[in-house]
């Protein structure tokens, strides 16, 4: 009989790599801080910040959680429409309209997850497809909403704070603007996952009945989980909205939900940093590639297969596995 | 040979420089165009980059604005509202653009026309949308030389349709449709035609089947199609297997040339519809025969409709920037908002309050196309003349 | 409720057989690649999409229809074997996400690659001669092209039923989707197995690209909103079940006809609504058995 004895061998990790992970919200956030300066262009540092939100949001649920939605278009939606429809139609502020949009999008994840987390497996990724294909109509049907012509005039050209007024429409201010939601984000998913919540979730994830067992109530954290993942995405639905001064209908399609599975998938799911990664990888590639050729479909799919083919922990799953850090 | 001293060389030095320096002040005046080059639509946006191109190329070839040459950013805004908005803010912010042009849905040029007119640069939109004319959306940045739901089913239903008609619609539940709807029920009001039914489809509906016994019960004398693009190509093609083309005239308010000629002739056999260019306009204005000659020249064939547009747009704006002698947004607008020109179809002008490009409609029929000439797809039955008549007016628009 | 409503009704309920058909078809490849090999075939459309080009290439070289509805299911089959051998084979092990993930990517892959080939504009495609014109099919008149892919939908459903009833192969196709690890113990090559499934399911994925041409032309794009469909009516007919892939795709297609009838803007969505009442009262589907994939 053999033992498997795990040896914590501190010389084969670097110390920076120890100091990393032991600080992952800041190490976090510096990168997202200097993000601009490393991207050809603002507007996708913009977009992998918001994205990248948006997948730590869905990641509590896939990556940690262990359970694949195909709904989560549907919080990015309403949070997004919640905070546009206040903000283009009743002048409402940004700094009630994007709480706002917070609340309404936990209280949509209240009751899809409600209804969702009786199922179990591809049941559950189907199910959180079929609902948020309702919201989708249901939204669409709306006339405050624009329909297929979306939702215009979600303007929000400055931002007054302790008497500074800030223009937003420089690419640069409305970057950290958006950047001080994401890093209080950060540190929130950070302190929910350290906390025995967040462990109560991850063994969610590694053995069920086994949790059930130790006395956990599964269904409710299951529920808290998907609420507290509704809102994070909410929360970047809002503050799309606001980057592109509209929010499309297209944002509750369920392509919007395949591509925050990707993303995840791509960078690592149920590792922190690996939805940035992620959303950083995706979204440059895109970028990049629609401007060589109209044909970077192609590409892109491609460099996923690869992907999902030789990195299945994802590109920073891989790198943390690389460096023997658990 | 020692004649060729160092001062010689000081001198063409300098020169270079000079002339050098002189160049760099000279920077390109830049036009994005964003249209979707992936997704459904990439045949007709692949035509607008075409010609969009020739017409910068001919104001270069002109000589530019006193040496300043006109320069494309092509991107693609994948049919994608968030995506065009996106580009929008690429191409002003990072692309340092003067102008944009582009768009080939109301969703993605009414979500770039919020970018552009936020940032006060000049957006020209070059396809259908009646709510990018209106108060909400529109702004002294903006302009749309496309046609507009309002006027082409004011076109069309005033030459269809009858007092005592029978009259039924196939709408796209979207903007688009329900536009072309409302259009075509004022005009049957004003007529005396009646309305009998109409029947929504949920956009990208690819079977019909579900929805065509109801449409043939009503037994229409004319069935409108108001949907665009693979909706209306499918749409037709299976309302007639269903039979409903024997005793119901198809109408759609846009007769799309590439359509057309992807869905062949016997799909669209005895469809009427509108258009705002078809190439045989060669035979009555100079410049859609220049215009014809130049891209065939290029492409061996002629320019599709909504790739006319972007030539339209690109070419009045470049005149409208010679005209202000500059690339001042302010003075372009004035002068383009002024402007009286004749690009490609015949004379038009924008509309102040809206920048509504007033312009000519088509009213087209689709035939077969004889065998020595397979472009030869409408036939053109008339031409509405440009008039504001079509238009809705300003108060309607919400302007004061 | 009068005659002509009566009749109206009942020809709607006859497109809705007719949409079912196809929805069918695809269903039953879908379930069959989730019961054997627990994939969730996202590439699924993209092969409906194919198997049209192809017959479309097909019919240039031989324009028979008849031939072409025998072959194409077989070359799109070949395409199958190609994808499974060396694309998803190698996820086997890793969990229900990675294939899922992999034919996600590969359908992009597969739609672009249709476009450089046969560019972004559909391509036409007519009705063969045979088959056009309408029939009276006592509510009111029908096209005759679509009683057709009713009856090759009919005729497929046979022949696959009697091959996985009736035949030894057959027989393991029943077992490997039970208990795959036993069928193993059992000594059976199980990969050879899978190669022949995932053929078969996506060379009917194939043919009812093939048939669906004449209704609505061929584009790139086609296969997207035919596998969102598919993928609902196999989750609640139950994945893995066969039965379940022809009642669920026959319900939906009616549903969908009868929602167009009333509430017409609802007509896509109202199979969702569907799929999220079944799967409320019934979270594995009408037919599944419970504890397959959770």
């Amino acid at each position: 009989m053999t033992t498997r004895t795990m040896t914590l061998d501190k010389t084969k990790t670097p110390a920076l790599f120890e100091a990393i992970r032991r600080h992952r919200v800041l190490a976090t956030i510096l990168f997202l801080f200097v993000l601009p300066w490393l991207t050809p262009n603002y507007s996708v540092a913009a977009h992998i910040l918001i994205f990248g939100l948006y997948a730590l949001g869905f990641n509590l649920i896939f990556g940690y959680m262990g359970m694949l939605s195909f709904g989560h278009s549907a919080f990015l939606g309403i949070g997004a429409y919640t905070a546009g429809i206040l903000i283009a139609q009743h002048a409402i502020t940004w700094w009630l309209a994007i709480p706002a949009a917070i609340v309404v999008s936990a209280a949509g994840a209240l009751v899809i997850g409600a209804l969702a987390i009786r199922t179990r497996g591809i049941y559950f990724a189907m199910v959180t497809l079929a609902l948020s294909q309702c919201v989708y109509f249901l939204i669409y049907q709306m006339p405050a909403s624009g329909g297929e012509n979306g939702l215009r005039g979600v303007n929000v050209p400055e931002v007054n704070l302790f008497g500074l007024t800030i223009d937003v429409l420089d690419p640069i201010n409305k970057y950290y603007f958006f950047f001080c939601f994401v890093a209080i984000s950060l540190w929130l998913i950070s302190r929910i996952l350290a906390s025995p919540f967040g462990h109560a979730i991850q063994a969610i994830r590694e053995n069920e009945t086994r949790t059930r067992a130790c006395g956990f109530n599964v269904e409710n954290t299951k529920l808290i989980t998907f609420v507290l993942s509704g809102a994070f995405c909410g929360l970047a639905g809002a503050l799309n909205g606001i980057n592109l001064s509209s929010v499309a209908i297209e944002t509750l399609h369920y392509e919007t939900s395949g591509l925050v599975v990707m993303i995840c998938l791509l960078g690592g799911m149920g590792t922190f940093f690996g939805p940035i990664v992620g959303a950083l990888l995706f979204l440059l590639i895109q970028d990049v590639f629609s401007l060589w050729t109209e044909h970077w479909q192609l590409y892109v799919g491609g460099i996923f297969i690869f992907f999902v083919l030789f990195f299945p922990k994802g590109v920073w799953g891989t790198i943390l596995e690389k460096l023997h850090v658990d | 040979m020692k004649t060729i001293n160092k001062w010689t060389y000081v001198l063409c030095l300098a020169s270079v420089f000079g002339m050098s320096g002189a160049l760099a002040q000279s920077d390109p005046i830049r036009i994005g165009l964003p249209v979707p080059l992936t997704g459904p639509y990439g045949a007709e946006a692949k035509d607008q980059v075409r010609n969009a191109e020739i017409a910068v190329k001919e104001f270069n070839e002109a000589g530019g604005l006193e040496g300043r040459m006109a320069e494309l950013l092509v991107r693609d805004d994948k049919l994608n509202p968030g995506e065009a908005a996106t580009r929008a803010l690429d191409l002003i912010e990072k692309d340092h653009a003067n102008f944009i042009v582009g768009g080939l849905s109301a969703s993605t040029q009414l979500s770039t026309n919020n970018i552009t007119k936020q940032r006060k640069v000049i957006y020209i939109s070059i396809s259908q949308s009646d709510a990018i004319n209106e108060a909400a959306d529109m702004s002294r940045y903006t302009f749309h030389e496309a046609l507009n739901p309002h006027m082409t089913t004011q076109a069309l239903g005033r030459h269809l349709f009858k007092e005592g008609m029978r009259i039924a619609f196939l709408t796209a539940d979207y903007a688009y449709g329900h536009e072309m709807a409302r259009g075509f029920t004022t005009v049957a009001e004003e007529v005396g035609a009646k309305i009998v039914g109409e029947v929504r489809h949920p956009l990208g509906t690819s079977d019909y089947s579900v929805f065509l016994p109801r449409l043939a019960a009503l037994k229409p004398d004319i069935l409108v199609f108001n949907n665009f693009g693979r909706d209306n190509q499918i749409s037709i093609q299976q309302a007639g297997q269903f039979g409903l083309k024997a005793n119901t005239k198809f109408v759609t308010p846009v007769l799309l040339y590439t359509a057309r000629q992807a869905a062949g002739d016997k799909v669209y056999e005895g469809v009427t519809g509108a258009t705002s260019y078809y190439w045989e306009l060669q035979n009555q204005y100079d410049t859609a025969k220049a215009l014809n000659e130049r891209y065939k020249k290029e492409y061996g064939s002629y320019p599709s409709d909504y790739g006319a547009l972007a030539y339209g747009a690109v070419k009045s704006l470049l005149m409208a920037v010679k005209q202000a002698g500059t690339t001042d947004t302010e003075k372009v607008v004035d002068a383009l908002a002024s402007l009286k020109y004749d690009t490609y179809k015949g004379p038009e002008y924008y509309r102040g309050c809206d920048h509504q490009a007033v312009q000519s409609v088509l009213i087209i029929e689709s035939k077969t196309a004889p065998a020595d000439n397979p472009d030869d797809v409408f036939k053109i039955v008339k031409e509405v003349a440009p008039t504001e008549d079509i238009l809705r007016s300003c108060e309607k628009l919400g302007f004061k | 409720m009068d005659g002509f409503m009566l009749q109206l009704l009942g020809l709607q309920l006859f497109t809705g057989v007719a949409l079912g058909a196809i929805y069918v078809l695809m269903a039953v490849g879908l379930s069959l690649i989730f019961g054997m090999l627990t994939v969730v075939n996202f590439a699924h459309g993209a092969f409906f999409m194919v198997g049209a080009y192809v017959g479309y290439l097909l019919y240039q070289y031989v324009p028979n229809f008849w031939i072409c509805l025998v072959a194409v299911p077989v070359l799109t089959g070949l395409i199958g074997i190609v994808v499974e051998r060396y694309l998803v084979r190698p996820l086997y092990g890793r969990g229900i996400d990675y294939p899922l993930l992999l034919t996600f990517g590969l359908g992009y892959v597969m739609v672009e690659v249709i476009r450089i080939i046969f560019g972004k504009q559909g391509l036409p495609v007519s009705t063969p001669d045979a088959l056009q014109g309408a029939v009276d099919v006592f509510v009111g008149p029908f096209p005759l092209y679509r009683l057709f892919v009713i009856g090759v939908a009919v005729v497929v459903l046979l022949i696959l039923w009697l091959f996985i009833e009736r035949t030894s192969f057959g027989l393991i196709i029943r077992a490997g989707a039970r208990d795959p690890m036993i069928v193993r113990v059992l000594g059976v090559d199980i990969s050879r197995v899978w190669l022949v499934v995932f053929a078969i399911g996506t060379g009917i994925a194939g043919l009812a690209g093939y048939l669906s041409a004449p209704m609505q032309g061929i584009a790139p794009e086609m296969g997207t909103n035919v596998l969102i469909v598919a993928f609902v009516v196999t989750v609640v007919g139950g994945m893995g079940s066969l039965t379940g892939a022809i009642v669920a795709g026959l319900l939906i297609g009616i549903v969908e006809s009868l929602a167009a009838f009333m509430y017409p803007e609802a007509s896509k969505v109202s199979m969702f609504i569907i799929m999220a009442l079944v799967l409320l009262v019934r979270p594995m589907g009408l037919f599944g058995r419970a504890g397959l994939m959770s």
